[in-house]
């Protein structure tokens, strides 16, 4: 198969000599391995905390106390209409600068790039994540709360038994959607320096000047990560869809 | 720490004219980059769209491959490839910008295209047999039933496309294209003023993508009369 692309570099008369050895070679595949591992920590560590502020942002935002909500409001219009790569500058190179002495410090000897990358991917995704998760709540007719109180059961009852399995039913395929995002925009942590995948397979095209191969195996890696992901959750969600309800949570959506 | 919001002042022109706009030195700027891709990328959106609804298996499943393709991978990715493969396959220096544009299209294609399809598909079956019933023809079915209601279902989530390839133009900055990001960067390096220039540049992008937003909201409440009748 590799040689098919030889043939075809030959046939368009593009001077590239394709080695994709260079990929199994010594320091290479560590450098994937690191970066598909730093990935992936990043992604997670990033994820719950960008999950904990949607959860809690998104409920702000239906509380019907206005001074909250519009503090939960200005905090998710400012930070998810603003580019992720203007944040992790920010967070990068501005806001160290307003730390206290001895935080910047500790900061600095304790990976400044990755907490950086880690605030400005949660934050932003946070603000992006309670979208979601208030669409999701604001999607369960009042009535779903009514019926189950006059059926008898307590309102706690009902929100247990009733409310939030639907609710969690509805918010799960977009925040799987969102995750993939937050999974793909990890890789612009890498123009702070956090050596993440991408910046792995960059490292590797500058050592070896092999554009193609490298470009390659990180390619195929996000695919098969955001793929597979996204593959499992599609199983999970057909496996406890409720029929009628998950064309509501499409159009709930928009 | 003291801050010193004059930077911004003695730089706006420059950050402004050539980063925002594109006007100077060098070729870039975000709305220079931003409209084009926007408009090119709503055309290939469209195209990839319909081939994806398709019936013939060839125009099909091309498509489909390449959408779900570029939507797995992160748009980083696509820049570098155009920005290694462009001068490989044209034998000569491309600049930036038009990797930047072409990298942009690409990519934005395949989300514009899942909207699209999304769009057409969330008119019911029974529009076209209603309409059909009524006496018209395919052709004006499509036209006078189908699309219409289909794009009316589609502009709140094409405009939340746009934005966020608004606001993936500053990504162009990691190849070296001067946009409003690379102008700040630029800035922030010589002046040492990197606290003010973000925050500046932030709230230049969220003004127009702010206004985006409103604009999208705007038009989903004029354009659905159901809404007007009963809000909330």
């Amino acid at each position: 198969m590799f040689d098919s692309f030889m043939w075809l570099a030959g046939f368009l008369g593009i001077p590239y000599q394709f080695r994709w050895g260079i990929l199994w070679e010594a320091p290479h595949y560590t450098w994937i391995i690191n970066g598909l591992w730093m990935t992936l920590r990043i992604s997670a560590i990033s994820w719950i905390f960008a999950v904990l502020l949607g959860i809690i942002f998104g409920a702000l935002r239906t509380v019907p106390f206005r001074p909250l909500r519009a503090l939960a409001t200005a905090y998710v219009e400012f930070f998810r209409n603003v580019p992720l790569l203007v944040w992790l500058f920010f967070w990068y190179f501005g806001a160290p600068e307003v730390l206290p002495e001895p935080i910047r410090q500790w900061l600095i000897h304790h990976g400044m790039e990755f907490w950086s990358a880690v605030a400005g991917i949660s934050i932003y995704h946070g603000a992006r994540m309670s979208e979601v998760i208030r669409a999701g709540i604001q999607s369960i007719p009042k009535t779903q709360l009514e019926a189950g109180i006059s059926s008898g059961l307590s309102v706690s009852q009902t929100y247990r038994i009733i409310i939030i399995p639907i609710a969690l039913r509805l918010i799960v395929p977009p925040v799987t959607n969102e995750s993939l995002n937050l999974l793909k925009n990890s890789s612009l942590a890498m123009t702070i320096g956090v050596a993440e995948l991408t910046f792995a397979t960059r490292q590797i095209e500058t050592y070896t000047a092999k554009a193609f191969e490298a470009f390659t195996a990180g390619t195929v890696i996000y695919l098969v990560l955001c793929l597979g992901i996204a593959f499992v959750m599609n199983r999970v969600e057909r496996k406890f869809a409720i029929p009628g309800l998950i064309a509501r949570a499409e159009r709930a959506e928009h | 720490m003291s801050f010193d919001f004059g930077v911004i002042i003695s730089n706006l022109k420059f950050l402004l004219l050539q980063g925002l706009i594109g006007i100077g030195m060098f070729t870039g700027g975000t709305l220079r980059l931003a409209i084009p891709a926007i408009l090119l990328g709503f055309c290939v959106g469209i195209i990839l769209g319909l081939a994806r609804l398709g019936q013939r298996p060839w125009i099909h499943y091309p498509a489909a491959i390449y959408i779900e393709l570029i939507r797995g991978i992160p748009l980083v990715m696509v820049i570098f490839w155009f920005w290694f493969l462009a001068p490989v396959f044209l034998k000569r220096p491309v600049p930036e910008y038009w990797i930047a544009l072409t990298a942009f299209v690409c990519f934005e294609g395949a989300y514009i295209g899942e909207i699209v399809r999304a769009g057409i598909q969330s008119v019911p079956r029974g529009q076209i047999d209603a309409a059909t019933a009524t006496g018209l023809g395919y052709i004006q079915t499509m036209i006078q039933v189908i699309l219409p209601q289909a794009i009316r279902n589609m502009i709140p989530s094409l405009v939340t496309q746009f934005i966020v390839l608004f606001k993936d133009t500053s990504l162009a900055s990691i190849i070296g294209m001067m946009d409003l990001t690379k102008a700040a960067q630029t800035v922030a390096a010589r002046e040492l003023r990197p606290f003010e220039m973000y925050i500046f540049i932030a709230v230049i992008y969220w003004i127009f993508t702010y206004s985006m937003s409103r604009f999208s909201l705007w038009l989903e409440i004029r354009m659905s009369p159901e809404r007007v009748a009963s809000p909330g």
